[in-house]
């Protein structure tokens, strides 16, 4: 199957490989997938706690190219946006940037699923309680 | 790296076709282009000769006689006419078919339709090494069993079964034994008279022929054995299969086997020592394992696991250069990935995590070489990469942890 030149370039130079201290308060983490199912994808947020944005964003992702640019384009949305900005990201957003097959449309979902896991974990740690939060899905 | 360097280690899938191949199937397009079976004229006569010729070929490589032959699109189609043409022909006996979970789905979703028609089939598990356990396949024989279908070689694996125990079995029962033997003729010596097969499927591509053409082995004596064609029209090849006679692909399959006889030995020893050489430097590695019976075992094949990396990811980091298969069917919807490594008892996770290398008459050391060192790269470049790598060297047992299946 032939890639878009966007999925290739996030896949050759991933943005924002690696990891965040989930122990910090400001710190939020997803993961989500399965190494059965072939996708694991971690994805961790910091938040600057006087103004609520984020300021960093890592990932790491067991999985295949397509799954590996999602989750590298949405480190690079997550910075500088707010919390509610953040969990306004929808998957479609990502399978129209990378130009992503239907059949790969399921590594866009676990990245918005990545994305709404690191939130919700955030806004727990900080005894946040937000609809939003409530209607994210429940995730590792 | 070189970026328009390309390496072609997926012979499993098909072979190049020998030059020596081509070149005898040229002629055979324009000047000598007759139908082989016009039986009034010239150009029919050249054609029935090219055709009766590469017969012989063929049926020299497999020791057989050329009647035993019927030339077929392919191994697919063989293994349809022979397991739906036993099941109709032999219905009488019985209906009970058996195989087994790491065949090809061309075994497969031929018995899956046939269990349409009334069939009942049973597939067998296979060990941890991928062959057949030789007591179950036994036990499973009763006295409505008309056959059963077990490969030569595993496309995936490489794994080679007990060919002749097998044969035994079916002899004593007196039940058929069709094999798909698609990744072993031409490659390694197969010779279903003195194995005990009964009918046998093969095709050209896998052995440096063309695509688009193969044979079904079908035992004309002790036991004479009959399928009921498939394909309805004209009567060729002794009715079991009619159609006109795919002429410059039958020459090329010829040549093919000719080619395959002679060189074959060398072939064997030369790729097993590379395949060796690929393995001992991949298995470095940390963290990978040798999918399947080394021991019995295709001499060009490998196939491992690389922990914690997914395949089809992995296959990215290299696929510029590199021609690879991988156990991780993440392009279909399913994101199954190989039902043959899962049979054999590797978890979801480690059959995701799978490659297979399939040598070539054509592989060189040097490509070897190459291939072994952007793959050790991409291998730890995606590791770098993997969280469960990672939680992996930290010491957090993965199977402890939830994981949000999806």
């Amino acid at each position: 199957m032939a890639y878009s030149d966007k999925v290739l370039d996030h896949f050759k130079n991933p943005r924002n490989v690696g990891v965040l201290d989930k122990n910090k308060k400001n710190v939020g983490t997803g993961l989500v997938g399965a190494p059965e199912c072939g996708d694991v994808m971690r994805l961790q947020i910091e938040v600057d706690e006087d103004s609520g944005k984020i300021t960093d964003a890592r990932f790491k992702t067991f999985g295949c190219g397509s799954a590996i640019a999602s989750s590298s384009l949405a480190t690079e949305w997550l910075k500088g946006k707010s919390v509610d900005e953040a969990l306004s990201i929808d998957n479609m957003d990502i399978v129209e940037e990378l130009a992503l097959p239907p059949v790969k449309i399921h590594c866009s979902v676990l990245a918005e699923d990545a994305i709404k896991a690191a939130i919700k974990d955030y806004q727990e740690k900080n005894g946040i309680t937000t609809e939003q939060a409530e209607d994210t899905p429940a995730s590792a | 790296m070189d970026k328009t360097r390309l390496i072609y280690l997926d012979n499993n899938a098909t072979t190049p076709c020998d030059p020596r191949v081509v070149e005898a199937m040229v002629p055979y397009f324009f000047e000598k282009h007759g139908n082989a079976a016009s039986r009034s004229h010239h150009f029919g006569w050249e054609a029935e000769e090219a055709v009766d010729y590469a017969r012989e070929q063929i049926a020299q490589l497999i020791s057989a006689d050329e009647k035993e032959i019927i030339f077929t699109s392919g191994a697919t189609e063989s293994n349809n006419l022979a397991l739906k043409g036993i099941f109709e022909m032999y219905a009488r006996k019985g209906n009970h078919i058996i195989t087994a979970e790491t065949e090809h789905k061309a075994v497969l979703d031929a018995c899956k339709h046939l269990e349409k028609q009334g069939a009942e089939v049973t597939y067998l598990q296979v060990k941890e090494d991928g062959q057949v356990d030789l007591a179950k396949l036994e036990a499973a024989i009763k006295p409505t069993t008309i056959a059963v279908s077990i490969m030569w070689a595993n496309n995936e694996t490489g794994v080679i079964q007990p060919m002749r125990e097998i044969a035994q079995i079916c002899e004593k029962h007196g039940v058929l034994f069709h094999s798909d033997a698609t990744q072993a003729v031409g490659k390694i010596p197969t010779n279903p008279r003195e194995t005990g097969i009964h009918l046998m499927s093969f095709t050209a591509h896998k052995m440096y022929g063309p695509k688009g053409v193969g044979a079904l082995y079908v035992s004309r004596k002790n036991p004479r054995v009959k399928v009921t064609a498939q394909i309805d029209g004209g009567g060729h090849e002794r009715g079991m299969r009619s159609g006109t006679l795919n002429v410059p692909g039958i020459v090329g399959f010829g040549k093919a086997a000719e080619l395959a006889r002679l060189e074959m030995a060398q072939d064997a020893e030369r790729l097993s020592k590379l395949r060796d050489k690929l393995e001992a430097a991949l298995t470095k590695l940390e963290e990978t394992k040798v999918n399947g019976n080394i021991n019995s075992r295709m001499p060009h094949v490998s196939n491992i696991s690389f922990k914690h990396v997914e395949g089809e990811g992995l296959m990215m980091t290299f696929n510029q250069n590199i021609a690879v298969s991988s156990g991780s069917a993440c392009t279909s919807a399913s994101l199954e990935p190989s039902y043959v490594l899962v049979a054999m008892g590797l978890g979801d996770d480690l059959a995701h995590s799978s490659i297979r290398f399939s040598l070539g008459r054509f592989t060189t050391e040097e490509e070897v070489d190459f291939a072994v060192e952007a793959v050790s790269k991409g291998v730890n470049h995606m590791r770098e990469l993997s969280p469960i790598w990672e939680m992996y060297k930290e010491g957090v047992d993965l199977t402890k942890i939830e994981w949000s299946a999806h």
